[in-house]
């Protein structure tokens, strides 16, 4: 159990017998206020950071660990850099079994390793017992942008292909299924991964990628609506296309959701000019996180600011961002 | 996937559009009463493919929507009360009473919990015998049988700190009051197939009977829809009035008989309140005398709460088919999903939603197809 170690002695413990071995850091490593990068040639970083509370901790696919990895190491790839270094920092409620903290440290080492990244640096601080669902998590980082990389919202033009890398919906509901009140039997995992190797598999193909997405929270919807406003130009898309397994249809179906509203946390929306579409989908489906990447829609002159899906019947809708989180805290 | 695909296939669909464009020869108005209908409607774009004579009106079949604002206060007042762990369905949630909702009970420090089942409800009052659990039953005759069981349960298991705060209400008396009210202009109605999955269409009978509509039991897949708008359409054309069912793989004529009994043990017929529209007679269930330890009005004395509603919201005219959500003054400027003035733009069932949700931007005038040949991939 975590105690009110009211820092100096508890901290050195959990530093010693937790982070360091979860993290691949030896224990004869100089331990400082803090790290030192080394960053030769690199004339443009990408800086991220990001707080977890999700629960329960523990999720079909996933815990909060991994994911707290997953999510800043995307957020930093969807500016097409590599991450180089992750901070991260716990704050721990008191009473947390000890060997819970251990499987999560474990587990956000793993992520870290599969996402060829290092955490060279955190922090850990405990609250009183009631006032932190177990743990919260928080990591940042910083990547390095190649040369030549410019990936923005705003550079989305007419014509521009719209990509999904992969299924949408699963983690989500792979969430959703474990929370209190509403359980319900599903096979569906989260999809948490880290995307760098993707993004940089994309970026072998072409440099010329406009748009990169990660569709958290609200989904595919809430991250073309907002490359649509940002671009102020229009999306629209063929709902049919849309990747949806149908165990997260069925889950949507009797949850009344929309799966493109649900959130991702292995998943990107590209935004890709038609020249290099070719070369950027063969790239995708080489990679083990885009080989069911597919095009749902394109960018368009009409309706700025709006994205329009298509429906099964050739009919048309607004698609909106979702208004708040009717489920809160899936990541 | 069985019971999704089969009901989505917009091949079959074309066929139905087509069906229906062939035998409508006249203008006719068609109320589909359920709010998943709706959403079905709007959703796939529905209204937008069949023949300009036909006119879908929304009804009133939106549990959420038509619970009114007097009964959302009382919910309000018992979730803020301490002690008292609230439960409910999500989309409850953000419903407005006159002066906040219970989201906004909940970031006050109230303990309002989403459940699922009514069943979970029970488990909490279980696992929490220090605290009060108060679950609020509202819904049509689909989510009666449920909530009555959460209430059997309770006292099966002798749980003294759960109770119910009811508001449900029932299919026929609204359509009744559509049929008889001086300003209807519904030609045939489609029913809502969940609700008779339960009670059975015995109920509509005498409805098609004493009021000549016809009425066709519908379910909610697009294709469940259309094939429900073809029936109507069929029986107006040759002028005939007849209760047939189109979702016979879910209803049956004598519908869920265990479930029925579950009900009439716990609740009894009741007037009731509909948000927009008013009172309409024997239109709810109450808890019955039997159960009467579990009336959460009671316990935390509000059953004289009395509230007026909303002057500037229109949704009663929007829930007897007399004006489309846009045509209200109000819509997507005054009242909006975020802040909405009525309850028909908050539940995703509620038409006024469904409108500010998918029609905002009028693409649909002349829609152009949209082609992906040639840019290759996917």
């Amino acid at each position: 159990m975590i105690g009110h170690g009211g820092g100096g002695k508890l901290s050195a413990e959990l530093i010693e017998n937790v982070f360091l071995p979860a993290f691949d850091t030896s224990p004869e490593a100089e331990l400082h206020d803090s790290a030192m990068l080394d960053v030769r040639a690199a004339d443009r970083l990408a800086f991220s950071t990001d707080s977890y509370v999700v629960r329960p901790l523990f999720f079909p696919g996933g815990c909060i660990g991994d994911l707290a990895i997953n999510g800043t190491v995307n957020d930093i790839a969807m500016r097409g850099a590599q991450p180089i270094a992750l901070s991260a920092g716990f704050i721990l409620e008191e009473g947390l079994p000890m060997n819970v903290l251990g499987r999560i440290a474990e587990e956000m080492g793993a992520a870290a390793r599969r996402a060829g990244v290092r955490v060279v640096t955190g922090d850990t601080k405990v609250v009183d017992a009631g006032l932190a669902d177990g743990l919260y998590v928080n990591t940042a980082g910083v990547g390095i942008i190649p040369e030549g990389v410019d990936i923005r919202p705003s550079r989305a033009r007419p014509g521009d292909v719209v990509i999904v890398s992969g299924p949408i919906g699963q983690h989500g509901i792979a969430v959703m299924s474990q929370r209190e009140g509403l359980e319900f039997g599903t096979e569906i995992l989260t999809d948490s991964a880290p995307l760098n190797g993707l993004v940089g598999a994309m970026l072998d193909a072409s440099t010329d990628l406009h748009v990169l997405r990660d569709p958290t929270r609200g989904g595919v919807a809430a991250s073309l609506c907002e490359i649509a406003d940002a671009a102020h130009l229009g999306i629209e898309f063929e709902e049919t296309r849309l990747p949806v397994p149908p165990e997260v249809a069925a889950a949507c179906s009797f949850l009344g959701l929309d799966a493109i509203s649900i959130a991702n946390e292995g998943t990107l929306v590209a935004i890709v000019p038609p020249h290099v579409v070719d070369e950027v989908m063969a790239a995708m489906h080489g990679h083990e996180f885009g080989r069911e990447a597919c095009i749902i829609g394109r960018v368009v002159e009409e309706h700025p600011g709006v994205v329009v899906a298509r429906t099964a019947f050739g009919a048309s809708r607004v698609v909106d961002l979702p208004l708040g989180e009717q489920l809160p805290r899936i990541c | 996937m069985k019971y999704l695909d089969e009901f989505n296939d917009p091949v079959v669909a074309r066929q139905l559009f087509a069906e229906i464009e062939r035998i409508t020869t006249r203008p006719w108005a068609i109320m589909e009463v359920c709010g998943g209908q709706t959403h079905s409607i709007i959703r796939n774009g529905i209204d937008q493919l069949l023949p300009d004579d036909i006119h879908l009106i929304h009804g009133p079949g939106c549990p959420v929507c038509v619970t009114p604002v007097g009964m959302l206060d009382k919910a309000l007042d018992i979730a803020s009360q301490p002690g008292v762990i609230f439960c409910s369905f999500g989309d409850m949630l953000r419903v407005p009473g006159t002066s906040r909702d219970l989201f906004q009970v909940k970031s006050e420090g109230g303990d309002v919990r989403v459940v699922y089942s009514p069943l979970d409800a029970v488990k909490l009052a279980e696992d929490h015998p220090d605290r009060e659990v108060v679950f609020f039953a509202i819904g049509f005759e689909t989510t009666a049988p449920a909530n009555a069981m959460a209430v059997h349960q309770a006292r099966q298991r002798g749980l003294t700190n759960f109770s119910v705060l009811v508001s449900h209400v029932l299919v026929p008396p609204a359509i009744e009051a559509i049929v008889s009210s001086p300003t209807n202009r519904v030609d045939g109605f489609l029913a809502a197939g969940h609700v008779c999955s339960i009670m059975g269409t015995r109920q509509y009978g005498p409805l098609v009977e004493q009021h000549g509509v016809p009425i066709v039991v519908t379910g909610f897949e697009p294709l469940d829809v259309l094939e429900g708008i073809r029936r109507v359409v069929a029986q107006l054309e040759v002028g005939t009035a007849e209760l047939e069912n189109a979702y016979s793989r879910v209803v049956t004529e004598a519908g869920n008989v265990a479930a029925q009994q579950m009900v009439e043990d716990v609740f009894e017929v009741c007037d009731r309140q509909w948000r927009g529209i008013g009172e309409i007679p024997l239109s709810g269930w109450r808890l019955s005398p039997r159960y009467a330890d579990f009336d959460a009005e009671a316990r935390f004395h509000v059953a004289t709460m009395d509230s007026p509603e909303s002057s500037r919201c229109r949704s009663g005219e929007v829930l007897q088919g007399l004006i489309k959500p846009h045509e209200c003054e109000a819509f997507g400027t005054e009242c909006t999903p975020r802040r909405p003035l009525g309850a028909t733009m908050v539940s995703g069932e509620g038409a006024c939603a469904a409108y500010h949700q998918y029609r905002r931007l009028d693409v649909t005038a002349d829609p152009v197809p949209v082609t992906l040949s040639g840019v290759g991939g996917g």
